[in-house]
């Protein structure tokens, strides 16, 4: 059972910790945050990381996650570039300040450790936080592995500071965040090849030798322009998050930033499958263990929620299938965020769709569960509603 | 690939022998992953935590139902749960206790209604191991030490190298009367 690959440059590390590290090699100059449940070791390694001297960011620690982004917010609006990390209730908290950093096209990176929301009370993951602020205005990477969140976190910088619009990298609250697997952490050598300093234009930041307004108030005639051009950024930055997934690829290497073909998506299993189970986050892994073992079972992983790779999805599924959307989060009232996406991608066709909300608030995904799901894809006709299966 | 489950309560360390095995399986060149239950950690609570060994990247994240390796640290938790669930006959069972292998092998069949083969049951006190090197009433990894001697996925060197690394910001004298109480364990 010995291997050979990568074992001099992995270490066997916690989530938290690798995401931390990758932090602090990406050397960010303000991170706030508010450092009780629901937080994860993120913020306290990087809090330690400064502590003993070992990082020169300034680490604010905040009064409330309200307060921890309103810091960086401006923080990035001084043109620094700023961080944080939170979790379900703390993201929440957050949200007033979230749709801001949005609004005024600010390139702040959060890491989301994704969990349950409350009421009833829970700690546990799943994605409903983050699909509370979908429609916030920020790109949205999903992470299968400690690996995968690391490059996310790279990428998101990247392509924050150059289309100016913040980026989240969600990872799976507890399963991501407190398990350990190997992972390869970027030097910051290798980091600066692919992500220069952050140097915003003169007339993009807030200076008292160059003063600008930000955050003005918008009457009726101007209001909409200005929202559909964040739209409009969000929605083409796909083009953007491929080139330069492409090029860290090429700077920072495969072993870290994944061979995979795009930075949208992954389509994993066999390539004429009878059912493909759509899915994002952590569970993915799971999902390919299952396609391993079924007959003519693939999985599309989505690892873009915003910008969402419509155009990319009809292209892969082209022939017809069975579709099973197994996600982590649900629109009380409604079809499931990752379905109703889904649905819209796939609209002019008969493919047989079915919508399956799992997991919520820590609950297991097992491999029994997932088959579950394609039997069901399978063997009945495509629903409009989201069933919940345990 | 090989899958362990350990048992135990809040305090004992359940968390931290899961992380060890998988530090120590991956400093002996395999892959290798750990997670808890993410229960609410209260001291005293019933708490479990998984390892997976594999020689490829291990990609599945579900928990583990049925262990090949099984560790018990706190065997007073037999009377309350049934911590063979998933188990089979073959299943190598580790478990902290004064009792014999024999014993155990009858608690486990009164009890739980399980059958298992006495070969496959592991006993070691490490309790009276941990008060006497650790000074602490600490089980998790001395019994560590158990595990390396009746695995052939992690080693003692792999485990002592496990907690140096684990264990590196809690100081020199700890990692060493923890390498000594494994060391004695896995002679023993």
């Amino acid at each position: 059972m010995k291997n050979k690959n990568n074992f001099k440059k992995q270490n066997i590390l916690e989530g938290s910790r690798a995401v931390a590290l990758t932090i602090k090699n990406i050397e960010p100059e303000v991170i706030s945050a508010y450092p009780i449940t629901p937080q994860t070791h993120i913020v306290e390694d990087l809090a330690k990381f400064k502590a003993n001297g070992k990082a020169n960011y300034e680490y604010v620690r905040a009064e409330s996650e309200f307060a921890a982004a309103s810091i960086i917010l401006g923080a990035s609006a001084t043109g620094s570039r700023a961080y944080s990390a939170t979790s379900s209730q703390g993201l929440l908290l957050m949200t007033e300040v979230v749709f801001n950093i949005a609004g005024l096209r600010l390139p702040v990176v959060m890491t989301v450790a994704n969990r349950g929301v409350s009421s009833p009370i829970t700690i546990w993951n799943d994605h409903q936080d983050a699909m509370t602020v979908r429609d916030a205005g920020w790109l949205m990477f999903f992470a299968e592995n400690h690996q995968e969140a690391v490059a996310q976190h790279l990428l998101a910088y990247k392509v924050a500071e150059k289309l100016k619009l913040p980026a989240m990298v969600n990872i799976d609250g507890f399963v991501l965040t407190h398990s350990y697997e190997p992972v390869i952490i970027p030097s910051k050598s290798d980091i600066k090849k692919f992500l220069p300093k952050f140097k915003p234009n003169s007339n993009e930041y807030l200076n008292p030798k160059n003063p600008v307004t930000m955050g003005s108030f918008a009457r009726p005639q101007y209001y909409q322009e200005i929202r559909e051009d964040l739209h409009l950024t969000l929605k083409n930055s796909t083009k953007e998050i491929e080139k330069e997934f492409k090029l860290l690829q090429k700077t920072i290497g495969t072993d870290i930033s994944s061979s995979d073909s795009s930075a949208l998506l992954e389509y994993y299993g066999p390539k004429k499958a009878k059912t493909v189970i759509i899915a994002m986050g952590s569970m993915v892994g799971t999902i390919k263990d299952v396609s391993d073992e079924m007959k003519s079972v693939a999985v599309l992983k989505i690892k873009s929620f915003r910008p969402f790779p419509y155009e990319e999805i009809k292209r892969i599924l082209k022939t017809n299938t069975n579709i099973a959307i197994i996600e982590k989060a649900t629109s009380l009232g409604a079809v499931s965020p990752l379905a109703q996406e889904i649905n819209q991608a796939l609209n002019n066709d008969k493919k047989n769709i079915h919508s399956f909300v799992a997991g919520l608030g820590g609950r297991d995904i097992t491999k029994k569960l997932i088959k579950k799901a394609v039997k069901i894809a399978k063997n009945k006709n495509k629903s409009s509603q989201s069933l919940y299966i345990t | 690939m090989q899958e362990i489950r350990i048992h135990g309560r809040g305090g004992q360390g359940v968390v931290t022998a899961s992380e060890l095995i998988a530090i120590s399986a991956f400093k002996n060149n395999h892959y290798s992953q750990a997670f808890p239950s993410f229960g609410v950690e209260r001291t005293g609570a019933p708490i479990e935590a998984y390892s997976r060994i594999d020689d490829k990247f291990i990609r599945t994240r579900e928990q583990v139902y049925n262990p090949e390796v099984l560790i018990i640290l706190d065997a007073s938790l037999l009377n309350t749960t049934n911590l063979v669930n998933g188990c089979n006959i073959d299943t190598i069972i580790i478990i902290n206790t004064t009792l014999s292998a024999q014993e155990i092998k009858e608690v486990l069949k009164e009890k739980w209604n399980f059958k298992t083969k006495e070969k496959n049951i592991h006993t070691l006190d490490a309790t009276a191991i941990g008060l006497k090197i650790l000074g602490k009433n600490l089980a998790n990894t001395v019994i560590l030490g158990l595990l390396a001697k009746n695995s052939q996925l992690i080693s003692l060197e792999s485990t002592k190298e496990a907690i140096k690394e684990k264990f590196q910001e809690k100081g020199k004298e700890i990692i060493q009367k923890n390498v000594k109480a494994i060391t004695k364990a896995y002679e023993k």
